[in-house]
């Protein structure tokens, strides 16, 4: 990974990725911070992977498929009631453009 | 002195403890305590009284058994209950009430016991000292010192397991630590247990690979028993092991272990910390334990990073669907979609939150993700097996769980975020590796608990208990 350095570009870039809006005070608060973890991070360029396969899971997992059987779900009434958007029996979202 | 749970669930079932009564006072110390030392996010009244009164009445018709039977019990926040406001410790879920229990809480209520409510936590499990609360929620308080804090991020859960004057356990979360961390600041017992044991089935995750539920108690046997009741396949979730269930509560200590006592986490820890840690560890030899060091140089020093970069990794797809629509927070529908989540999930995360979402989203993201992401993935693999390597010479690995005691709050706001990061060193490694670990008190500093971290092999969780019981027999 190298010695990475975290500008205001790059930042702006991963926070729109992520969807957030950063103020003027976390950019100038977070940069430094994220510049630390990073290059505190970098010590894992010293450890030879080239032999290794990730370990996406920290142990050995099945792949399992549920029985293709019918199971209770939630009603509509039930899935909107956490909502505060809705209309007519459905989710109501932002505009899409 | 409260009963242990084991004497409380005789008593009630004897007759000679009212269910109804006992969680009356409960919730009334939980909600008089709440103003100051800020252990729950949520008490839940209502449900608790009316389980409790359904409960008693069951009793009285020989209808009810159960291992927790009329035990109050309170859950970390991102532990979904029923009905119960469930935030996770985030502004960005205000106000959902999940419309199903967790299979954790199902099956402790299965057993009798009595949800009294959810328990402060940094957000999303986002923290080492319960300091990174989301937004409007404040900091729960160490019980032996309110300037200090209870660890994290299951701080709530610890904190009122030590404060309460009542038989209670607390259903924990860890993925990195926390159920370990704030057990040791407060006093108490933490049991995380392999990864997988316990459904994660309604838990409101962080990092799915690491994330893990477990138990808080007051002694070692009351967490196991409520460790026996949460574990067990569940086919909700695909990560569950279908393991054999076994009986954590009826096991005694054990004598003849051997013991690696891990140095290079040691020498990263205060001295008083390593001094009483030392003590408990000569206390077992002179029991019939053998003890000697052991070295796992690559999880000392590379676990902090792997963790933080799969961790944060996973946080940030985890989060991605916290969007202000559907369920928690909401705003105004105004501009489109990009704007409108982007309005919702700036508003409703904190800072903690922002920042791992940022690193995490960095590490995952094109012309970076081989570099950071796939490289601690690899990285991680050679940490599992440094410890594979020791658990074929040693039955338990032990080591202080935190460097120090629990910290002023005053101390805490002096150290960046990756000064923070770094006082996991002890914890981070099992958890990356899922390995089951329990943190026991073993003797105090300047008044403040410490606590002895005993890891084992992965579904060792019978030996981790054993092992428990004896660090705690000797430290009486």
């Amino acid at each position: 990974m190298g010695k990475q350095t975290v500008d205001k570009a790059l930042l702006l870039k991963v926070a729109a990725n992520a969807r957030l809006n950063l103020s003027e005070e976390e950019i100038k608060e977070f940069l430094p911070q994220l510049q630390e973890i990073l290059s505190s991070f970098s010590k894992l360029d010293e450890i030879d992977v080239s032999n290794e396969k990730p370990s996406f899971q920290p142990i050995r997992l099945e792949n399992v498929m549920r029985a293709d059987k019918k199971e209770k779900c939630l009603s509509q009434e039930e899935a909107l009631l956490n909502s505060k958007n809705k209309k007519g029996g459905y989710f109501l979202g932002p505009r899409v453009t | 002195m409260a009963l242990n749970l084991k004497q409380f669930v005789m008593e009630v079932k004897k007759g000679n403890i009212s269910v109804v009564e006992n969680t009356k006072k409960i919730l009334a110390e939980a909600e008089q305590s709440n103003s100051r030392q800020h252990y729950f996010n949520a008490i839940a009244k209502e449900s608790a009284l009316q389980q409790a009164k359904e409960i008693e009445a069951g009793i009285k018709t020989g209808r009810h058994q159960g291992k927790l039977l009329g035990v109050p019990i309170s859950a970390k926040d991102c532990i979904c209950a029923k009905g119960i406001e469930s935030r996770a410790g985030s502004k960005i879920l205000s106000g959902y009430l999940p419309l199903f229990d967790a299979t954790a809480i199902e099956k402790a209520k299965a057993e009798g016991a009595i949800i009294i409510g959810k328990t402060a936590q940094d957000e999303f499990g986002f923290g080492t000292f319960s300091n990174n609360t989301g937004i409007g929620f404040p900091k729960p308080l160490n019980p032996l010192d309110s300037k200090r804090s209870c660890g994290g991020s299951s701080g709530g859960s610890s904190g009122f397991t030590a404060f309460t004057k009542f038989a209670h356990a607390s259903i924990g979360q860890s993925t990195g630590g926390s159920i370990a961390c704030p057990a040791s600041f407060c006093g108490v017992v933490g049991l995380t247990p392999t990864y997988g044991r316990v459904s994660r089935y309604g838990l409101i995750d962080y990092a799915n690979s690491l994330d893990k539920i477990g138990s808080i108690g007051k002694s070692v046997e009351d967490a196991a028993l409520l460790l026996e009741a949460i574990a067990g396949y569940d086919a909700s979730d695909s990560t569950s092991l279908n393991e054999k269930k076994e009986e954590y509560s009826k096991l005694d200590a054990a004598r003849s272990l051997k013991i690696g006592i891990v140095k290079d986490f040691f020498s990263g820890c205060d001295s008083a910390v390593q001094k009483e840690c030392m003590k408990a560890i000569e206390k077992l030899q002179g029991n019939g334990a053998k003890a000697e060091e052991i070295s796992l140089p690559l999880n000392a020093k590379y676990g902090i990073a792997a963790y933080y970069l799969i961790s944060t990794a996973e946080a940030s797809t985890n989060l991605a669907k916290y969007c202000g629509m559907r369920y928690g927070l909401h705003e105004k529908l105004e501009g489109n979609f990009n704007e409108y989540f982007s309005r919702v999930r700036s508003s409703g995360f904190g800072k903690e939150a922002k920042r791992r979402i940022l690193l995490g989203t960095f590490a995952r993201m094109a012309g970076f993700r081989d570099a950071y992401y796939l490289k601690a993935m690899k990285a991680r693999t050679k940490l599992i097996n440094e410890f594979r390597q020791a658990f074929s010479k040693f039955d338990v690995l032990v080591n202080p769980t935190m460097p120090i005691v629990a910290p002023l709050f005053s101390e805490i706001d002096k150290l960046s975020p990756m000064q923070q990061y770094a006082m996991d060193l002890c914890t981070v490694p099992a958890n990356l590796a899922g390995l089951p670990h329990a943190s026991v008190p073993v003797g105090k500093h300047n008044g403040m608990p410490i606590g002895l971290m005993i890891t084992v092999g992965h579904l060792q969780e019978a030996k981790m208990v054993e092992a428990a019981l004896a660090v705690e027999g000797v430290c009486k």
